[in-house]
């Protein structure tokens, strides 16, 4: 059983878990994820494995509630389990010494930064991160990301924080200052990571991107997580998730995220009805 | 009862849903036999001496003797028969492709020339198996003393299955991974339920885990245990990873959205259960949906889209009606459900609006040429000859590769050029010793029986190498 050992509240709508999955925690590296299903007649989801301790045999995983499942998961107390976790997916992220790492997080996306930040800091790069976020608030793991960075710069679009901007004007700025970057890492809102790209790719700067695509099986079967990448038709789920962002079809990957928008939001408030009506609301909003 | 009076008995009709009905619903099609619509089938058996349909069953299940049974009355002793030689009798009586195999050979059939009077073989193998899980009459067979011995199972499909079942029953301790969170390989996330029901699948895995076998769901081996490990572990491997890498057409638009593989399509529909309303799983329902293909995977998407409400679906396919690779059977429901068959069309481009939604496609008008390296006649573009098919779903089942995880988890694996391990053909041996591989993964896309047969080959080989009967040295 996947028995939740804690859970934690990191921001508006996200929250840390800490759970049961020895088989995982013993063989995950940085960037690969699991898929889940909350209970035995749920959707399957993937979520990043954001930490693993293996000799408890736990691994972490930070939700940002968005929809049906991922609210229906923020419910679940320690003590609970979560019906099942498939994993670790996907290939490992690519960490080497390169020198100089820049890593860019947005959003839910600074919860897998994380691990790839901490390993490129453990191979002996120097991190610099930049992390956007649309208000203070819906920041998350600031202090961990502190831990694991050189140099740590954060931006708000509303100014509540740190610099008022996007991510791409603080790596311009940083540009600017004459910083020599090897390799970059960004992770976040799709569109979030469209323009770092554009903008990486202008600048010269070799990126990787981590792809969060629709899934289902996580193992090469169904192709729902196809993304073109060279005009070539790449599973991220076995393939990726991370690819090379400057060749990544951004505009294609974007608009299938939105296959189900219809349905999605039917199946988000017929939760929320069904909460409201029946259990108590809780803490799912 | 004298052969010239066999002869003359008329096929009998297996009742079936009324078609107009079952595209609303997901449960199964044809309803079985009842037992005096079986006795009477069986009674069209000739029981030639040189029983031809047997060398027409790639396992040789012994056709005429459990149809001899059935005659008898003595249901009990036609399934044991029949599982002699077959584990999943309930499986292979409704999928197996009868009218190429047993039913091809049947003297009855050959006679009156017209494979369609054939003694039905098939619906007799699921008569009796219904009966046994509806009568609880399954055998728990004395298992020996444990060998001490371990074999992992790589993959909960049909090959797998028969694998650990043969090998449990000779004392050794097995234990399937499967990468799902499910059982049954593709009998679970891709034959719908209309033609196979769950119930079924589930049922055949319960009783081998109460011989024994012991079951690890949500397991990718390669992944969440590496291959070194498992092979630390066991004593012996089998692989039956199956083959389920969908291809697609790598033609324009193949990422529009509502465009999907049949994998994709199935497996939410099946595994996931999206042809309820009320699953948390999205499905796009199309209006009109074309699904692109020929074979089973294309039948069971076609008919799984007019369950899912679609008001037209067209089967678009490139060779003629002739080289159909599908089961007659499927075909014919998919014509009584409505199916339109749109033949000798090629999609050269599938078309989308500003939004990136999918509107269509268009085909290419192909004509038949000399056969080619399958046997079947190629098809040929006629220049100039396209055209524009609309549609709002368009479901991409032309076909499945070997699954890549564990050869690339295994570098020492030896592959053929379409992605298939290559086997010691009695043995079912890989290049790596102490490790076997069958079904899809060897095989490329086949058939139940095929992977079936394959695990039971397996199976005595493994059972002869964990009892040092083979000469050869683990490393
Ligand atoms: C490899 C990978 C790793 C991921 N890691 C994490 C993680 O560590 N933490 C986390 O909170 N989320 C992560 N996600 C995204 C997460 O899987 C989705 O948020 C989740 O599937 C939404 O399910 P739902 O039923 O709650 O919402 P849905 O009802 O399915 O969707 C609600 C809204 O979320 C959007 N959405 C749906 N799926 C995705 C997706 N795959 N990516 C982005 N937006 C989506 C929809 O467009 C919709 O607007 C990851 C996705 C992938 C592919
Ligand atoms: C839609 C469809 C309809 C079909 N209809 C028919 C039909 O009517 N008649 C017929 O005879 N045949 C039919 N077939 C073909 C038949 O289903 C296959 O030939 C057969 O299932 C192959 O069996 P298998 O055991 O080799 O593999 P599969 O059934 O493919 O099972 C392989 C299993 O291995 C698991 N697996 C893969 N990799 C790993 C890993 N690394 N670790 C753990 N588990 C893993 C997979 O999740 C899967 O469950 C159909 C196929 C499809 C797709
Ligand atoms: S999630 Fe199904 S192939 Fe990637």
């Amino acid at each position: 059983m996947n028995t939740i050992r804690k859970r934690e509240e990191l921001g508006r709508n996200v929250v840390r878990y800490v759970v049961d999955a020895p088989l995982v925690a013993t063989h995950r590296k940085p960037g690969q994820f699991v898929i889940i299903r909350v209970t035995d007649h749920g959707e399957r989801i993937p979520l990043t494995i954001a930490d693993a301790n293996p000799e408890m045999g736990t691994i972490s995983l930070i939700v940002q509630s968005v929809g049906k499942t991922t609210r229906e998961m923020a419910m679940l107390r320690p003590g609970n389990a979560i019906h099942d976790i498939v994993g670790p997916l996907g290939r490992p992220t690519h960490i080497q010494r390169f020198g100089t790492v820049l890593c860019v997080g947005g959003g839910i996306g600074i919860a897998p930064l994380y691990p790839i930040a901490k390993g490129m800091k453990e191979a002996r790069n120097r991190v610099i991160t930049v992390l956007g976020a649309r208000a203070h608030d819906l920041l998350i793991l600031e202090d961990d990301m502190r831990n694991v960075s050189d140099e740590l710069i954060v931006t708000t679009d509303d100014g509540s924080y740190g610099t008022k901007g996007l991510v791409t004007d603080a790596i311009r700025s940083l540009m600017s200052d004459g910083t020599h970057i090897d390799q970059a890492v960004v992770i976040g809102p799709p569109l979030m990571m469209k323009f770092t790209s554009l903008l990486t790719k202008e600048l010269g700067i070799p990126t990787m991107a981590s792809l969060n695509p629709i899934m289902i099986d996580g193992t090469g079967l169904c192709g729902g997580c196809r993304v073109t990448v060279s005009g070539e038709i790449k599973f991220a789920c076995v393939d990726g998730p991370e690819f090379d962002a400057h060749v990544v079809d951004w505009d294609s990957m974007i608009r299938r995220l939105g296959t189900y928008r219809t349905a999605e939001q039917v199946a988000a408030d017929r939760y929320d009805h069904e909460c409201r009506v029946g259990l108590d609301a809780g803490e799912s909003r | 009862m004298n052969a010239a009076t066999r002869f003359k008995l008329p096929p009998v009709v297996m009742p079936e849903q009324d078609p107009a009905e079952r595209v609303h619903n997901v449960r199964e099609v044809p309803l079985g036999f009842t037992p005096e619509m079986a006795l009477q089938e069986a009674q069209r058996c000739l029981h030639c001496t040189n029983q031809p349909c047997v060398e027409g069953c790639p396992v040789g299940v012994r056709i005429p003797e459990f149809i001899q049974a059935i005659e008898s009355g003595d249901e009990l002793a036609g399934i044991g028969i029949i599982k002699g030689t077959n584990l999943l009798p309930a499986v292979c009586g409704r999928v197996c492709p009868q009218e190429d195999q047993c039913q091809k050979n049947c003297t009855v059939g050959k006679a009156h020339r017209d494979v369609g009077q054939a003694v039905q073989i098939g619906k007799l193998e699921r008569f009796l198996a219904d009966w046994e899980r509806e009568n609880h009459a399954a055998v728990i067979p004395q298992i020996p003393p444990s060998s001490g011995k371990r074999v992992a199972v790589i993959g909960s499909g049909p090959a797998g299955l028969t694998v650990a079942g043969d090998l449990i029953k000779l004392g050794h301790a097995v234990t399937v991974f499967e990468a799902l969170h499910m059982p049954g390989g593709v009998l679970g996330y891709g034959i719908p339920e209309f033609r196979l029901p769950k119930e079924i699948v589930y049922q055949e895995v319960a009783y081998l885990a109460k011989l024994g076998v012991d079951f690890q769901y949500n397991t990718v081996i390669g992944k969440s245990i590496t291959v070194d490990e498992v092979r630390k572990d066991y004593d012996a491997i089998f692989i039956g990873s199956g083959a389920g890498l969908p291809n697609f057409l790598h033609i324009p638009g193949e990422s529009l959205l509502g465009v999907y593989s049949a994998n994709e399509y199935l497996t939410r529909a099946n595994l996931m259960h999206a042809y309820d309303e009320n699953s948390d799983t999205p499905i796009l329902r199309g209006k009109s949906v074309a699904v692109l293909g020929g074979g089973n995977v294309a039948m069971d998407s076609a008919r799984t889209a007019l369950r899912l409400g679609a008001l037209k679906v067209m089967v678009i396919y490139r060779r003629s009606e002739e080289e159909m690779p599908a089961r007659k059977e499927e075909y014919h429901h998919a014509i009584q459900e409505g199916v339109e068959f749109h033949f000798l069309q090629n999609p050269v481009e599938i078309l989308g609006n500003r939004e990136g939604w999918v509107t269509g496609l268009t085909v290419q008008k192909m004509q038949l040429g000399e056969p080619d390296a399958s046997g079947r006649r190629r098809p040929l573009p006629i220049a100039g000859q396209t055209s524009n098919v609309p549609a709002d779903v368009i479901v991409v089942g032309i076909g499945n590769n070997p699954n890549p995880l564990i050869p690339a988890a295994l570098p020492g694996l030896q592959m053929n050029r379409h992605g298939g391990i290559i086997t010691d053909e009695d043995t079912m041996e890989t290049s790596v010793p102490g490790v076997f591989a069958g079904g899809d993964i060897v095989l490329g896309a086949a058939t139940v029986i095929l992977a079936m047969g394959q695990g039971r080959k397996a199976a005595r080989a493994i059972h002869a190498w964990l009892t040092g009967t083979t000469e050869k040295a683990k490393d």
